[in-house]
């Protein structure tokens, strides 16, 4: 058990230290993190999966990041722009930024504004399918004023410019080492994927893909007194359970990330005493789709699922806004947390659950379920109860087919609200579908959650970093996905409403946090209260940590390890 | 024999071909996708260039021929000039078998996991094996008796419990209550003194004991059954009315003969070794060729999962192949001409 | 001593018995036989009529008794979302042993008959064992999701939502899990194709099909019994590991491998949420192994004339 032996190691040599205020660089050791989906690459550009960005944000820095109270804090920048110091133009079509001047890449070469620059025109070759391009929308130019200041300039006016280069999922890699490796030659350079030198605490010593990544502290990391840790193993593979035993239960390793596991057995393992369970919330809600057009599958592929602007293909039956109020009030959120999430989640009432300047109040009552409502209103929309209890009208039962992926928490989700559904004389047959289907997006599959297949659907979604404006442009009428588009598009519930279109172009024109505000939960309450979609759970990032690893201080905003230079062994 | 053995592995090059066109057609057709495992923040269009990045672009029989040809020549030649240093032809642009998830060759990703895959899994095979045989051997010497019936329980429990449930109860008793073994596989373990050693026993015991449960309760049915058939038979009435030792019917002329379609079993088995076990393997994250292929299917990498059913494929020709001529050599009457 | 010749006593004794009526007879002879035979025909009727005595429904949830442990209103206790264990493990066991013994029958007729033909016809033999390896070689995952894109909706349109899965579930373990059985039914064929009685039986004329079927077949028997019985099990744990992969049976619908599967955490804490799912495979599985046994020695001519 080499893990126990370090520990201990680690601690006795702290016990004869006098704790972790005495900072030197690699004082406590090793720190065993485990990711039980396993990184594949180093390189966040090349995979946008959550568990590289993560890995990679040990090693390559953004210019800023989000704390884990959802501000902006400078990482490789000496300071934020803002209107006020000037580093934003008054047209709002230029953003400056100051960066450190002392900062070293692992490699001893000095970081300067040509490494970020490099790294915009990386991802933004059109042959090297970067992941992360979304972050480049807009940018027109940019170029170093002097080695450390950048100046990115903008199409049009940009109201929330801290995009490029922001965030764990925007980091910086070194022009040096990747300047062969552009365009359609990015997939070739396993070498640099794998180990790229970066600004980072650590810096990659051993890189097995899919398996387990061997760090050791940056010998030129811009604090001489951090990293705490010697040397990082970050393994992956298995599953969230054992993930959380190896923290909580046997103690083999420091901390474990994303635990989605049933409360009870995730409370029943930090009962053992050995670590913690840290909860972070950011904008996770799971949520239920109603599909605004009709799914029937005698339908030809460019009718089924399809919307019509004359309003032609409109669903048969969850067009009726009272039929959508009454799913919606037959279901009880705050069970639905209690039994598949625990501490974990909350109920919400709101698409848009944070940041807090953003949360609307006006929806409160979906957390209570009221069954008596939901029946007056289906009996008002003239469905009434069938022999066996399913409600009928003009000869059509009140039938739904409910898909999402498959997940034991979805699945318990899936019964019970199952149940609640019969209760109102809803009958429901659900469907759950392969993950890498589900998600898939291939055109031909008559499975994807851009398709649409069904009158139903739930699962989890999310904006990056804390402005909500693309993710709220999300339903408009363009954005529905249809044949024509190669069943692209994110406004997965074909929901179209004129007012709501005008309110996401106004929303791209607007200046200042306030005024920005107020259209965000204007928009949200639309969608909320035309019950086109019924959220169910806001979801915390959720991560365990061993009793004596100090400085963990989670975060669901930006990289979970946006810290860990602080990370310390406790006695 | 050796002529026999000469034109099944000709024959074995157009089945080969055509085992990988049909799994490459499959994996095509297949509805996942390599961006679904994505966050949902990355938007439609971005998720499209990053398939083009990957080639899917290009018409189905185009890709299947450059995989042919990358994994039928670069392949070879890539390792051959590892192997020798040499540099032979435009090496710089020749274009390697890349997964689509790691961007890294595909057989350097082979490569690294099989260490651990051959320690785990070859290892379960091999005690499954020294376990079964006996054990089938005894059950029908002694149908019926006390060992038989107790033998005959655990192997039902062996094949009817599934490795998911049989590794986690390990885990639970051994590394949570008991504390004795590691729950996760140190794949960087390095075996230098005995003190590593020793860890190395540790880290192996849950992962090869679940395997070997569940192949040894395969194996030895088919022996004993095996067997059963034969103790009846006149030959052994024969050998014994001949005053041949008992040891010597049992052992040389019953074994033997009983070992046929074991050996099919035990043969057919091999390849799923290199195969790795999926299921435990993800359990205890020994991260080798199972786990692997799985995360291949499940990100859709299709030419990661091309390469390891291909080579997959050959290995089943190959001990197929080994199957027949053993055989000829255990019942003399098959002739293979 | 052959076949025939071991049938001739039979046949010459004073009453006159059929080959049923005394395989029957032995069978019944077999303890072990018996005992299995009685252990399976409980677990059928328990799930068969199960259901129609022990009338809670298995989906319905209770969210005032969760992870209840073992009482009078749950006997087997309750899940994670209050549903009753006892009502879902017979729910469970009509599907888990409909798809076990269908899928395994399917497995076991394409199985044993490519052996045969293969390792009786030699001409047969090499395209029929390049089909094997074919099959073989095949990534299931991958086949499974081609299948459910290409026939689930036919079938579910045809069969309806729960016969259109259950057909499909039962064709693609069937189709997926012959292999073993052919290679070593092929194995002893070739065997026993030169061995005296079958020779004995050709050089008298025998037709192909009846040297196949009278003495071929009944000696090939035990090697396919145990493949049978791996078999059964393999489908019901197969089964699970489909719909824990979302493609399989709808995920209202319990089967013994997924209560198992989805038990599998809370196995410290309720205990019976593995143990009763666990114990039902089992048992199955070891009674369908002694049915097996029984059936085999009845069989054997040469046991069954002592």
């Amino acid at each position: 058990m080499t893990g126990l032996k370090h520990l201990l190691a680690a601690s006795t040599a702290l016990a004869f230290c006098a704790g972790p205020a005495l900072a030197e660089r690699g004082a406590d050791g090793e720190l065993k993190i485990i990711y039980w989906q396993a990184p594949s690459t180093m390189n966040p550009f090349l995979s946008g999966g959550t568990k590289e960005v993560e890995a990679a944000s040990m090693v390559i820095e953004p210019l800023a990041r989000y704390s884990n109270t959802g501000e902006i804090i400078p990482a490789l920048a000496a300071e934020i722009p803002t209107l006020e110091n000037g580093g934003i133009s008054e047209d709002l079509k230029s953003i400056t930024w100051k960066l450190k001047t002392d900062v070293l890449w692992s490699d001893g070469t000095p970081f300067t504004a040509a490494d970020a620059i490099f790294t915009w025109q990386y991802c933004t070759n059109p042959e090297g399918g970067c992941a992360q391009g979304a972050y480049f929308d807009g940018v027109a130019n940019m170029e170093a004023l002097d080695p450390h200041t950048l100046k990115i300039t903008f199409t049009e006016a940009k109201p929330f410019p801290y995009t490029a280069l922001v965030g764990s999922e925007s980091p910086i890699i070194q022009a040096a080492q990747f300047a062969e490796c552009t365009g359609s030659r990015a997939p070739e350079c396993t070498e640099q994927n794998f180990n790229p030198i970066g600004t980072g605490p650590f810096r990659v010593v051993e890189f097995r893909a899919n398996d387990v990544i061997t760090l050791e502290a940056n010998p030129n990391y811009r604090d001489p007194a951090k990293p705490a840790f010697a040397t990082v193993t970050f393994k992956g593979g298995g599953d969230a359970e054992s993930a959380a035993r190896s923290v909580l239960q046997t103690g083999e390793f420091d901390y474990a990330w994303n635990l989605q596991i049933s409360p009870e057995v995730l409370n029943e393992m930090e009962a053992a005493g050995q670590g913690k369970v840290v909860v972070a919330f950011a904008t996770s809600v799971e949520r239920i789709l109603v599909n605004f057009t009709n799914p029937d599958p005698a339908l030809g592929p460019d009718e089924r699922s399809v919307w019509k602007e004359d309003g032609s293909n409109a669903h048969p039956i969850l067009s009726d806004i009272r039929v959508r109020k009454a799913l919606s009030r037959a279901i009880d959120p705050v069970i639905l947390t209690e039994i598949g999430y625990g501490k974990t989640g909350r109920p919400t009432c709101n698409v848009l659950p944070g940041p807090d300047i953003y949360v609307s109040t006006a929806n409160e009552a979906c957390k209570t379920q009221d069954l008596e409502e939901a029946k007056a209103l289906l009996d008002e929309a003239g469905w009434v109860p069938g022999p066996d209890g399913v409600r009928v009208k003009d000869g059509k039962r009140l039938s739904f087919l409910y898909q999402t992926s498959t997940n034991a928490v979805r699945q318990e989700f899936q019964a019970i609200i199952k149940e609640w559904w019969s209760e109102i004389g809803v009958e429901t047959e659900l469907r759950n579908i392969s993950a890498s289907v589900f998600f898939g997006g291939d055109p031909n599959s008559p499975d994807t959650f851009q398709k649409f297949y069904a009158d139903i659907e739930m699962y989890t979604n999310n904006f990056s970093g804390v402005d909500p404006e693309a993710y709220m442009a999300q339903w408009t009428c363009e954005k529905a996905p249809r044949p024509a588009t190669q069943w692209q598009g994110e406004n997965i519930n074909r929901f179209c409403s004129a007012e709501y279109d005008a309110l996401a172009a106004e929303f791209s024109r607007t200046a200042g946090l306030e005024a920005r505000a107020e259209i965000a939960k204007k928009m949200n309450d639309i969608l909320m209260q035309e019950y086109v979609i019924i959220p169910l759970i806001h979801r915390g990032g959720t991560s365990a940590h061993a009793n004596s690893l100090g400085g963990v201080l989670i975060n669901d905003w930006d990289s979970e390890l946006w810290n860990i230079a602080d990370w310390h062994r406790v006695k | 024999m050796l002529r026999y053995a000469a034109r099944r592995l000709l024959i074995s090059i157009p089945t080969l071909l055509a085992i990988s066109f049909i799994v490459f057609a499959l994996l095509d057709l297949a509805p996942s996708d390599p961006t679904a495992n994505l966050p949902l923040t990355i938007p439609p269009e971005v998720r499209e260039k990053i398939r083009l990045s990957l080639g899917l672009g290009e018409p189905f029989i185009i890709r299947y021929f450059k995989w042919l040809e990358q994994f039928l020549i670069n392949e070879p030649l890539a390792v051959l000039e590892q192997m020798t240093g040499l540099t032979i032809g435009d090496s710089e642009n020749r274009l390697r078998v890349l997964s689509w998830a790691t961007r890294s060759p595909v057989t350097d990703l082979i490569v690294e996991r099989l260490p651990q895959t051959l320690w785990v899994v070859g290892m379960s095979y091999v005690v499954a094996v020294v376990i079964a045989v006996p054990l089938g051997v005894i059950s029908a010497y002694r149908q019926y008796s006390l060992f038989d019936q107790i033998g005959t329980f655990i192997s039902m429990l062996g094949f009817s419990i599934p490795t998911f449930f049989t590794g986690l109860l390990l885990i639970v008793i051994f590394s949570v209550w008991l504390g004795w073994l590691p729950s996760i596989y140190d794949t960087t373990h390095v075996v230098e003194d005995w003190d590593s050693f020793w860890f190395q026993v540790k880290q192996m015991a849950m992962p090869t004991m679940v395997l070997a449960l569940a192949n040894a309760s395969q194996i030895s049915r088919f022996m004993r059954a095996s067997m059963l058939d034969n103790l009846t038979q006149d030959y052994v009435r024969t050998a014994r009315a001949k005053g041949v030792r008992e040891r010597t019917v049992v052992l040389l002329h019953v074994l033997r003969n009983s070992l046929i379609p074991v050996v099919t079993v035990i043969a057919l088995g091999v390849p799923t070794i290199f195969g790795g076990a999926i299921v435990t393997e993800q359990i205890f994250r020994v991260n080798g060729i199972g786990a692997l292929l799985i995360t291949g299917i499940e990100s859709n990498d299709i030419p990661l999962v091309q390469t390891l059913t291909f080579i997959f494929a050959i290995l089943i020709v190959v001990f197929n192949l080994i199957a027949d001529l053993l055989y000829g050599v255990l019942d003399p009457r098959i002739r293979y001409d | 001593m052959t076949d025939a010749t071991a049938s001739a006593p039979v046949a010459a004794a004073p009453a006159h018995r059929s080959l049923w009526a005394d395989v029957w007879r032995q069978f019944r002879a077999h303890r072990g036989a018996m005992i299995g035979a009685g252990v399976f025909g409980f677990i059928l009727l328990a799930v068969i009529f199960g259901p129609m005595l022990w009338t809670i429904d298995p989906g319905e949830t209770n969210l005032r008794a969760r992870n209840q442990p073992m009482s009078w209103a749950h006997p087997f206790g309750t899940d994670n979302v209050g549903r009753d264990m006892l009502a879902q493990v017979l729910a469970g066991g009509r599907v888990s042993l409909a798809v076990g013994i269908t899928a395994m029958a399917v497995s076991m007729l394409i199985g044993a008959a490519i052996g045969v033909l293969a390792g009786y016809f030699r001409r047969l033999d090499g395209p029929l064992m390049r089909l094997t390896e074919l099959f073989l070689a095949l990534p299931i995952l991958p086949l499974l999701l081609v299948a459910i894109l290409l026939f689930r909706d036919t079938l579910r349109a045809n069969f309806g939502p729960e016969a259109g899965v259950f057909l499909l579930i039962v064709l693609i373990i069937g189709i997926t899990s012959w292999m073993q059985t052919a290679r070593i039914v092929r194995g002893e064929v070739q065997t026993l194709k030169e061995r005296e009685f079958v020779l004995a039986a050709q050089s008298i004329g025998t037709k192909e099909g009846r040297v196949i079927t009278r003495h071929i077949l009944p000696n090939v028997l035990s090697p396919i019994m145990v493949s049978a019985t791996i078999g059964i099990a393999a489908a019901i744990i197969t089964e699970s590991t489909l719909s824990f992969l979302g493609l399989g049976f709808p995920p209202d619908f319990p089967t013994w491998g997924r209560l198992l599967f989805d038990g599998k955490d809370f196995m410290t804490r309720s205990p019976g949420r593995v143990i009763w799912p666990g114990l039902f495979i089992s048992l199955t599985v070891l009674s369908v192994n002694f049915i097996g046994d029984g059936l085999r020695d009845a069989m054997d001519p040469r046991i069954r004339g002592r």
